[in-house]
Parts: structure tokens; C-alpha cells; sequence
């Protein structure tokens, strides 16, 4: 994930110096094995992937309903990400507002824990009996564990300080000058972020949702604990893979083509804009 | 535009390389590293008792008697450590199916068992102990439930039917004539329990043995249909165990008299 290459006149690039040198093989080597150990377990799926079966495979009303419910939740919960996520990112950003580096780990934490982890806080402060979700439940009757809902939330939790931290790197290289600019011809805080801040942002956006929407595609730990499993209101993909897997490996195999071919779409459609070399 | 596009598109990229490595960890809790058996070489034959590592997998349901026995299996055999992996049946078949590193193979089904036997994982099976379902209630009982029929208006948790308890609740559910929609189908029987526990659902179709492993957080309610479903649960030595000596002491001791009692002091019946 590289940035296009320049487009607009600004800092030259330093020169290169390009020379013809071999690779040296204590780089050449474990690179070759890395990239090895990326591609082949993909390559292995391919290999035994039950081709012929597969039309059959795929056929099944549980598949497309899986898939549905994976791309609504994940496109959901990227949704939620943006709404909350983007002020949030501008919170940590420009303002000084006190204990922001504590705030900022804290918003961070999601990120290296464990998705399981994530799942159980979740059920202890929004379940039934939970510090938040009791009074849910009796105020408004709402119960989110096993819920698509409850899907959206495990997802959202997990997939939300990804976007945060990309866009607040998009803002700390955004040069607030332009803000001030603004403020000094009369627009207000929330009309410079609106008008100025959000355009000269909307790349990092961008690229944010986009991990935040692959995250939340292949969450597994959170929405299993959280959400529990059943076909068609919780079970994702990433859920059905792992259950298929116990019963039909073939049929495992079929829904994990699925989701690789989502992603490559994915990548493919992005390639474009994120993924082009320089 | 150009720097701050490249450093956006570089603090993203740092950001997806570090959550490749998070997603990759996510999710397997399945096999664990089973420490190799430091192979008593030679003595085998002249001594009878088992010594290094011997690796269980089990019934999630088996987890507290299997636990118990595995500590007294230690002491009548010194040398030998008994490493356990329990989960949903079907789960541990398939992990064995693809080779993880396994001596012993105690399902809560034949039929899961089956899975195993069919890929000459094992070559035979014998059936040990018999279990039959009972509903968990959170402690109390607050929903006042005394049957199947009760069940449909509450929240339930069910095993998914891949795994044996839930593929007995099906069988139940259907003598009873109930027609239920689960809030969620766990992947085994101890998922299914902590539901309970927890307070999230108001009703779960879990082994008797459960209820009994953990009446201090949960009541039980014994229900008649539930002699519909009875499930055998074999155990094997298996073919590829790296433990050979180990996995058949470790099959025959929970044949033996002493398992048996305390199988059936847990509420397990005899085949």
C-alpha cells in the first residue's frame, strides 16, 4: 500500500540513483520464503478447492445468506466507524484537550487485543446482565448478544481504531494552516472542518474505512462470543467457514473461495486508488 | 498533496501489517502445541505402565471427570503427563483428521468418532459411558421452566448440530414435538453453558453431567423426551498416536473400575 505516484508539482522527489546491483541473497533468500508463505497457503485453497462440486457447493440458500449478512454487518460497522471514528480521529488531532495521549491509547487498545477478548468485555457491559445492558433492557427492552446488531457493535469495536488512527495520521499531515485560513475569513470551527478539513482529509478517510470494512469482513472472535452464532441473524462468513470446516470440509473450502474472491474484488477495485506502485 | 497522500497511504499500510498479524492469531484456538513425548525408548515392552506425555482430546463435556482422572492416571503411572484438549467433538475430529498430535480420542458421539475411524485415525472404538440431556436455567429457575414445551417462548441456547450435544437436541426437540428458534448455536456444550451462566439466555439443552459439573451457578430441569436422545461416547487410541504405550493405558484405565465410579458419581451412565 503505497502512495500513487505524484501527480501535482510540489516537493521534488529526491533523485534516485538506480545501479544495476545484484540482490544481496540475506535478503533475496527470506524474502523469496516470505513471499512464499504468503501465497501458498491461497495457492493450496485453489488446489483443493472442489471444483466440480463447487456450483453445487455454492448453490445453498446458506452461503449467499452468510455473505449477505458479512457485507451488510462489515459495511455497517464501517458506517458507525466513520460516523464516530472521524471526530474522534479530529478530537486527538487538533485539539489539547487533557490526558489526550491516555485517550489515544486507549482508542488504540482495541487494535492489539485479542478480538476474543473484545467480544467478552462487550457481552460484560452490554449483555443482559451487563453494567450497560441491564439498564437497556429494562428502559427499552433491547438486548443486543445475539442480535445483528449485537454483529454490528463486535464489529465496530474491533474495526473502528483502524480507521481512527488513519485518519488522524491524514490530519497530522494536513497542514492546519488551511483551517486558520479559514477561521481568519470568518468560518466557524465546524464549518472549517466541514468545508476545509474534510476534503483535504478524505484520502486518509478513505483508506481508513477501507481497512476498517476488511477488518470487520473477516471478524471472527468478537461476533462468536458477543453475537453467538446462528445462521442467517449472526453467523458471518468467517463464522460459517469455521463451522462448515467441522462438518464438510469441502463445503469450508467453497464459502473460504468466496471470501478470498470478495477480497481480491476488493483489493482490485481499490488497486487504483491505494494500491498502484510507485 | 502529494507527501501527505504518501504518508497517509504509509501510516495505513503500517496499520494493515500489523492487523494481518492480529487476524492471523485470532482465531485458531484449536490445536495446541502438544509437547512431544520424550519416548520411553525400549522399556515398553518389559514395563506396562505408561511414561511421557500422553495427549487427550475429549468431549468438552468430559472436561471435569476427565480432569479428575487424568490427575489420578498421573499417579498410579509416574512418568506420565496427561495433557487434555476438550472441545466440540467434531471440532477435535477434524483437528485429528488433519494430523494435529494426538493419542486418545474421547467423543461424545459415535458418529463423530465414526469421522475418525472412517480416515484410519483409529481402528477401533469402544463405547465407555452414556449422557442424556437436561435443560440449564440460571440458578432459581426465573423463567419457571419444566419442560421442552416451555422452551419456545424463551431464550435458548443450543449446540450447533454439528457437535453431538446438538445434534441430540434436535432428536429431542423432535420427540417432543417443540419447534424452538435458538438465539445462538454454540460451537460445544460448555459454550452452550456458560450462556446460562452468564445470565445472557434463560434456557440451554446441556448433558446432565454439565448441570451436575456446575450446580453451584446453574439448576437443572430433567425432561422426559430426553430418553429419545441418549448419546454413546466412545473412546480410541489412535493409530498416528506419537504415545502408543501411553494412549492404550491411559483407554484402558477409563475402562477400569475405579473410572467407572467416578464417571458415574458425575452422572454419566454405564453403556
Amino acid at each position: 500500500m503505497t502512495a500513487p505516484a505524484p501527480r501535482t508539482t510540489g516537493a521534488p522527489a529526491a533523485p534516485r540513483r538506480r545501479r544495476a546491483r545484484r540482490i544481496p541473497y540475506p535478503l533475496l533468500v527470506p524474502a523469496l520464503i516470505g513471499l512464499a508463505f504468503l501465497v501458498l497457503p491461497l495457492v493450496g485453497l485453489l488446489v483443493r478447492a472442489p471444483w466440480s462440486s463447487l456450483p453445487e457447493q455454492l448453490s445453498s440458500p446458506e452461503v449467499w445468506q452468510a455473505l449477505r449478512l458479512s457485507l451488510i454487518c462489515a459495511t455497517s460497522a464501517t458506517a458507525v466507524s466513520m460516523v464516530l471514528g472521524v471526530p474522534l480521529a479530529w478530537l486527538l488531532a487538533r485539539t489539547e484537550i487533557p490526558g489526550r495521549r491516555v485517550v489515544r491509547a486507549l482508542v488504540t487498545l482495541p487494535l492489539v487485543l485479542p478480538p476474543v477478548v473484545g467480544g467478552v468485555a462487550l457481552l460484560l457491559v452490554l449483555g443482559r446482565n451487563g453494567i450497560v445492558g441491564r439498564w437497556l433492557d429494562s428502559a427499552f427492552g433491547l438486548t443486543l448478544p445475539f442480535t445483528t446488531t449485537g454483529v454490528v457493535i463486535a464489529e465496530a469495536f474491533v474495526a473502528m481504531p483502524f480507521l481512527v488512527i488513519s485518519v488522524e495520521g491524514a490530519l497530522r499531515a494536513a497542514d492546519p494552516r488551511y483551517e486558520e485560513a479559514a477561521a481568519t475569513l470568518g468560518a466557524s470551527r465546524l464549518t472549517a472542518f466541514r468545508r476545509v478539513t474534510l476534503p483535504l482529509i478524505a484520502p486518509g478517510i478513505g483508506a481508513g474505512a477501507v481497512l476498517a470494512w476488511a477488518r470487520a469482513l473477516g471478524e471472527f472472535g468478537a461476533t462468536i462470543t458477543f453475537a453467538g452464532n446462528f445462521p442467517g441473524r449472526t453467523q458471518t462468513m468467517p463464522l460459517a467457514v469455521y463451522l462448515a470446516m467441522e462438518r464438510d470440509p469441502e463445503a469450508a473450502i467453497a464459502l473460504s473461495l468466496v471470501l478470498l474472491a470478495v477480497s481480491v474484488a476488493v483489493l482490485a477495485g481499490l488497486r487504483e486508488r491505494w494500491l498502484s506502485t510507485t | 498533496m502529494s507527501s501527505i497522500r504518501r504518508r497517509t497511504a504509509l501510516a495505513a499500510a503500517s496499520v494493515l501489517a500489523l492487523a494481518a498479524g492480529l487476524t492471523a492469531c485470532g482465531s485458531d484456538a484449536a490445536t495446541p502445541a502438544a509437547s512431544s513425548a520424550p519416548s520411553a525408548a525400549g522399556s515398553s515392552a518389559a514395563a506396562p505402565k505408561a511414561t511421557g506425555a500422553v495427549t487427550v482430546f475429549a468431549a468438552a463435556s468430559l472436561k471435569e471427570t476427565f480432569t479428575e482422572l487424568g490427575k489420578k492416571f498421573e499417579a498410579a503411572n509416574p512418568g506420565a503427563k496427561v495433557t487434555f484438549n476438550f472441545g466440540g467433538s467434531s471440532a477435535l475430529a477434524q483437528s485429528i483428521n488433519s494430523g494435529a498430535p494426538a493419542d486418545v480420542f474421547a467423543a461424545a458421539s459415535p458418529a463423530t468418532m465414526k469421522t475418525v475411524t472412517d480416515a484410519k485415525g483409529a481402528d477401533s472404538s469402544k463405547v465407555f459411558v452414556r449422557n442424556t440431556l437436561a435443560i440449564a436455567v440460571p440458578k432459581g429457575n426465573p423463567k419457571h421452566i419444566t419442560g421442552l414445551k416451555d422452551l419456545s417462548g424463551v431464550k435458548v441456547a443450543l449446540c450447533a448440530k454439528e457437535v453431538p450435544c446438538g445434534s441430540a437436541a434436535v432428536t429431542a426437540l423432535a420427540a417432543g414435538a417443540v419447534a424452538l428458534t435458538p438465539v445462538t448455536l454454540e460451537q460445544d456444550v460448555k459454550g452452550a453453558l456458560t450462556k446460562v451462566e452468564l445470565g445472557e439466555v434463560d434456557a440451554s439443552l446441556v448433558y446432565k453431567t454439565d448441570v451436575k459439573a456446575d450446580a453451584a451457578k446453574i439448576d437443572g430441569v430433567d425432561f422426559p423426551e430426553a430418553d429419545k436422545a441418549v448419546n454413546d461416547y466412545p473412546i480410541a487410541a489412535l493409530t498416528k498416536a506419537p504415545n502408543a504405550t501411553g494412549a492404550a493405558a491411559f483407554v484402558a484405565y477409563i475402562q477400569s473400575d475405579e473410572a467407572k465410579q467416578l464417571l458415574t458419581a458425575a452422572g454419566f451412565q454405564a453403556p
